[in-house]
């Protein structure tokens, strides 16, 4: 951990809701190397509310990676250009002394902007809300040993499940599609014996709630695993096709 | 005037969960739809008592201040969930968790609790498992379990370094599915700003829409705080930025009782800080331990890399105190050892304040990929953070402060001293004592989400005389106003210094004196430095921006605010309780060896703290222990 000081320009995306928004230039100076992106931003706002300005405003919480709040464009990059990392775990060690970054919010036409850097992803929790989850009440499971499943369904099903909801691979996407965020979903369960007498419903049910909700359609840009800080494969968009396929030749009884 | 009944359901240990759930009064499937229940919080006991109660029937408002619930900070605990399912054929049994459990919070939890707590885990794990939570499983497909710190035993389940994620989903789903049936109304953006009580009973909260600044009147038949712990009192913690004492500081002011706020854990494994311009401390979970073996030079001051050091110039001074355990010794020990190595000189990196954990015989011994398979995310975690690749020389770590077993006063049945009002989860105080056992947190979340409150809920809800309160009520006015005064102070002050800067010295005061080491004369020296400290907000605080619009720097100021108040009886608190036990040592009280001293004559009771007004000295009621099933004796881990 050498010990490292920079200075960088910052043109970062300032809006209200509902108004038009423009790029405002900052200075970032004197950052720690070692400090995150975030905290980067931190020291940026500490200094804007002390000259009497409003902080940018940026969605963050955990500052470990998992929780999937934080989340913007940093040079046209979601969580910017590090393969594998959300915005918390993106270090200034990543850049330059005298480096000039954009900051700009996702932009996706199914998350509208809040506030500066903040966007409206709550149409991610409409898409889980139509199907997302096994139907199991509390207290009616059977004893857990029962289920035993193939490890390597069990770790295929827990690739997918990694996904935190930050958004990014419908930020990243030409189409402004959310078909990773619900593959993966639809894949964890697909994958699990657990998830079988919802299958077809599932799978329908989501992607019918996706494009209601003004998300794109997949074109195979394969932007949205580059983009995904947890690696989520684009076999789950494949496994998604499959299921919808399935679905909808599944004979009714 | 406060008064503390536990409510303990008579008959035999093991058998007071099963009769008491015969005994509570039930409200019929017909009539559930009438009562509304307010749930604050959505981390994994807010998301599942929510859940299971829209099941049953009741009618469910769910808050939460994120985007979306699944946000909440459950989502970042790492290691795993702990159940006595003994598949492992290990000789575990409800009994041996619940035996643990007691020993391990070094008895000061209420007995009955941590039973039924011992008792429904094996059903968490059922229920996860059914709700597709992927599990880490053997090659034959069952269930694989590992384990951690405090027991000797391998009961802990686990979905890589994402246990708690993979639960929250789990919990998540569950809401959602009731959401999209209409049976929970999903509040986000919301933050709970005061709790309204009427006739002595809570009936409503205030909420402050996080994004239009409007202020709403929500009323319910129960209210439930899952607003999780009060870590970020100390400004750097491995909490989320978010959370916060608001919720739990409110409902005290409103009339509950806070309990044991000085018991606070401070976990061995993280991340050591590195600059003044942090704003956060990372976990690395503590099932590293399982693999990893703790050292320092046995050279004071000693400059050299780790790899320059031979092994028998090291120290394994976890393995050398106490051979039984060894590095796998519960939370305190193994944080407090660390801290009096570190301050004794023997500390490395460029701070001196860490000790190494180090994996080199371990990758020896079984290969770098079962390394990389069980904690792979883990190393790369580090790697991003730190630059150093734990594979090739020995993590760094130093503890921290993660978690917060002191928390409102409940009785058995989770409801605090003000009826109708629930806390359940981190919020609460009742089944970790002094120190919580590692992958506990996570098994007591959905304990009392899933199974304890939906059952204990409805003893309340059906003795409930109907009336025709509404938000129109006067103690709803009084509490809409007070609260919306409160944020336009903070917005008139105008000062010099930022919110942050005010929370960081708030962070350290309470680092330094009420931390890993507490005395009588720290203590009081910051309960003299306090008052100022908040008269210095409250005079020269800058809030820049409006009430009518997303403020982040007015929500932060907002729970600052409450912190300044809060620190004073976690202060006092930790001052009455001269003896030390599990996360609260003093340093007046420790054996000759420097091992904390706990004393059972004076202080095995549960603090409990009624508020009296800001600056006015609380006052303490206690709740007697008995330990009748396990019998009090010093710990020994050695």
């Amino acid at each position: 951990m050498a010990d490292k000081k920079i200075n960088l320009t910052l043109n970062v995306w300032r809006q209200q809701a509902g108004q038009e928004g423009a790029f405002e230039t900052y200075k970032a100076e004197n950052i720690d190397t070692n400090a995150s992106f975030l905290e980067m931003l931190d020291v940026v706002n500490e200094n804007l509310t002390c000259s009497g300005k409003e902080p940018i405003a940026f969605e963050h919480d955990c500052r470990e990676g998992i929780c999937g709040s934080c989340g913007a464009l940093v040079a046209g990059m979601t969580h910017g250009s590090h393969d594998r990392t959300t915005l918390c775990q993106l270090h200034m060690r990543s850049f330059e002394d005298g480096d000039e970054l954009t900051i700009e919010p996702f932009r996706a036409d199914a998350f509208p902007v809040i506030k500066d850097l903040i966007v409206d992803r709550s149409a991610l929790d409409e898409i889980v809300a139509s199907g997302g989850y096994v139907s199991v009440k509390t207290g009616s499971a059977p004893e857990a040993s029962t289920i035993p499943i193939e490890k390597n369904f069990a770790d295929s099903a827990m690739d997918a499940a990694a996904c935190i909801g930050c958004g990014a691979c419908v930020a990243a996407c030409p189409n402004g599609a959310a078909m990773l965020f619900t593959s993966a979903k639809v894949s964890q369960f697909a994958l699990l014996p657990q998830g079988a007498p919802e299958r077809a419903s599932r799978v329908k049910e989501m992607v019918d709630t996706m494009d209601k909700l003004g998300f794109g359609n997949c074109s195979n840009e394969y932007e949205c695993a580059v983009a995904c800080p947890k690696g989520i494969d684009v076999k789950h968009i494949a496994r998604l096709n499959r299921e919808f396929i399935a679905s909808r030749t599944r004979k009714k009884k | 005037m406060v008064e503390l009944n536990a409510n303990i359901p008579e008959g035999p240990m093991a058998e007071k969960w099963t009769r008491h759930k015969f005994g509570v009064k039930l409200v019929n499937p017909s009539n559930k739809r009438k009562y509304k229940v307010l749930v604050v919080g959505t981390g994994l006991a807010g998301a599942s008592a929510a859940a299971t109660m829209a099941e049953l029937g009741y009618q469910v408002e769910s808050f939460t201040y994120s985007d979306t619930p699944r946000r909440a900070h459950s989502i970042a605990a790492q290691g795993g969930i702990n159940a006595a399912k003994n598949y492992p054929n290990d000789g575990d049994s409800v009994h041996r968790l619940f035996y643990d459990t007691v020993k391990g919070g070094d008895y000061r939890s209420r007995e009955a609790n941590v039973h039924r707590l011992a008792e429904v885990s094996n059903q968490i794990i059922d229920h996860c498992v059914a709700q597709g939570i992927p599990f880490a499983r053997e090659y034959g497909g069952n269930l694989a379990n590992r384990s951690f710190g405090g027991a000797q035993v391998s009961r802990t389940f686990y979905a890589r370094g994402q246990t708690g994620q993979q639960l929250l989903l789990g919990a998540y789903g569950a809401l959602q599915k009731e959401i999209s049936k209409g049976t929970v109304n999903m509040h986000t953006r919301c933050e709970l700003i005061d709790v309204v009580t009427i006739d002595g009973r809570a009936r409503g909260i205030i909420t402050r829409n996080l994004v239009t600044g409007e202020i709403d009147r929500h009323i319910g038949d129960a209210v439930v705080l899952a607003t999780g712990g009060y870590g970020n009192v100390f400004y750097l913690s491995t909490n989320a930025m978010n959370c916060n004492a608001s919720a739990a500081w409110r409902a005290c002011k409103k009339g509950a009782a806070f309990a044991n706020p000085c018991f606070t854990q401070i976990h061995p494994t993280c991340i050591p800080v590195h600059g003044d311009y942090q704003s956060k401390l990372t976990l690395m979970s503590e099932s590293l331990r399982n693999d990893g073996r703790i050292w320092v030079p046995k050279k004071k001051d000693d400059k050299r890399l780790a790899a320059e050091i031979p092994e028998d110039e090291r120290d394994y001074y976890l393995e050398r105190k106490y051979p039984s355990f060894g590095n796998l010794v519960p939370r305190d020990l193994a944080s407090r050892n660390a801290k009096e190595v570190c301050d004794a000189g023997y500390g490395v990196g460029p701070t001196g304040d860490a000790v190494y954990l180090d994996f080199s015989e371990a990758i020896d011994r079984l290969g770098r990929d079962a390394i990389e398979a069980r904690y792979g995310n883990l190393f790369e975690m580090y790697n991003r953070i730190t630059d150093d690749d734990p594979y090739e020389t020995p993590m760094m770590i130093y503890p921290a402060v993660h978690y917060t077993m002191g928390g409102l006063w409940v009785d058995y049945n989770l409801m605090t001293t003000v009826p109708g009002l629930y806390a359940i989860g981190e919020a609460n105080f009742s089944d970790h004592g002094a120190n919580r056992l590692g992958a506990s947190a996570l098994m007591q979340g959905l304990a009392d989400g899933y199974f304890v409150l939906p059952n204990t809920v409805n003893n309340y809800l059906a003795d409930l005389k109907r009336d025709s309160i509404n938000i129109s009520h006067p103690a709803f006015e009084e509490a809409e106003q007070t609260a919306a005064n409160k944020l336009e102070k903070l917005l008139a002050v105008k000062g010099t210094r930022t919110v942050d800067d005010f929370h960081r010295e708030l962070g350290l005061l309470m680092w330094n004196e009420c931390g890993m080491a507490r005395s009588e004369v720290g203590l009081k020296k910051a309960l003299e430095e306090l008052p100022k400290l908040r008269d210095a907000f409250w005079s020269d605080v800058n809030v820049p921006g409006s009430g009518d619009d997303l403020n982040q720097a007015l929500e932060k100021a907002n729970r600052v605010a409450d912190f300044l108040e809060f620190a004073e009886v976690m202060l006092r608190d930790a001052l009455d309780r001269s003896e030390s036990c599990g996360g609260h040592f003093r340093l007046e009280s420790q054996t000759e060896e420097g091992e904390a001293l706990r004393d059972d004559e004076s202080f095995a009771y549960v603090s409990a703290w009624e508020y009296k007004g800001v600056g006015e000295e609380p006052v303490l009621h206690k709740e007697p222990l008995f330990f009748e099933e396990v019998p009090l004796s010093q710990r020994s881990y050695k």
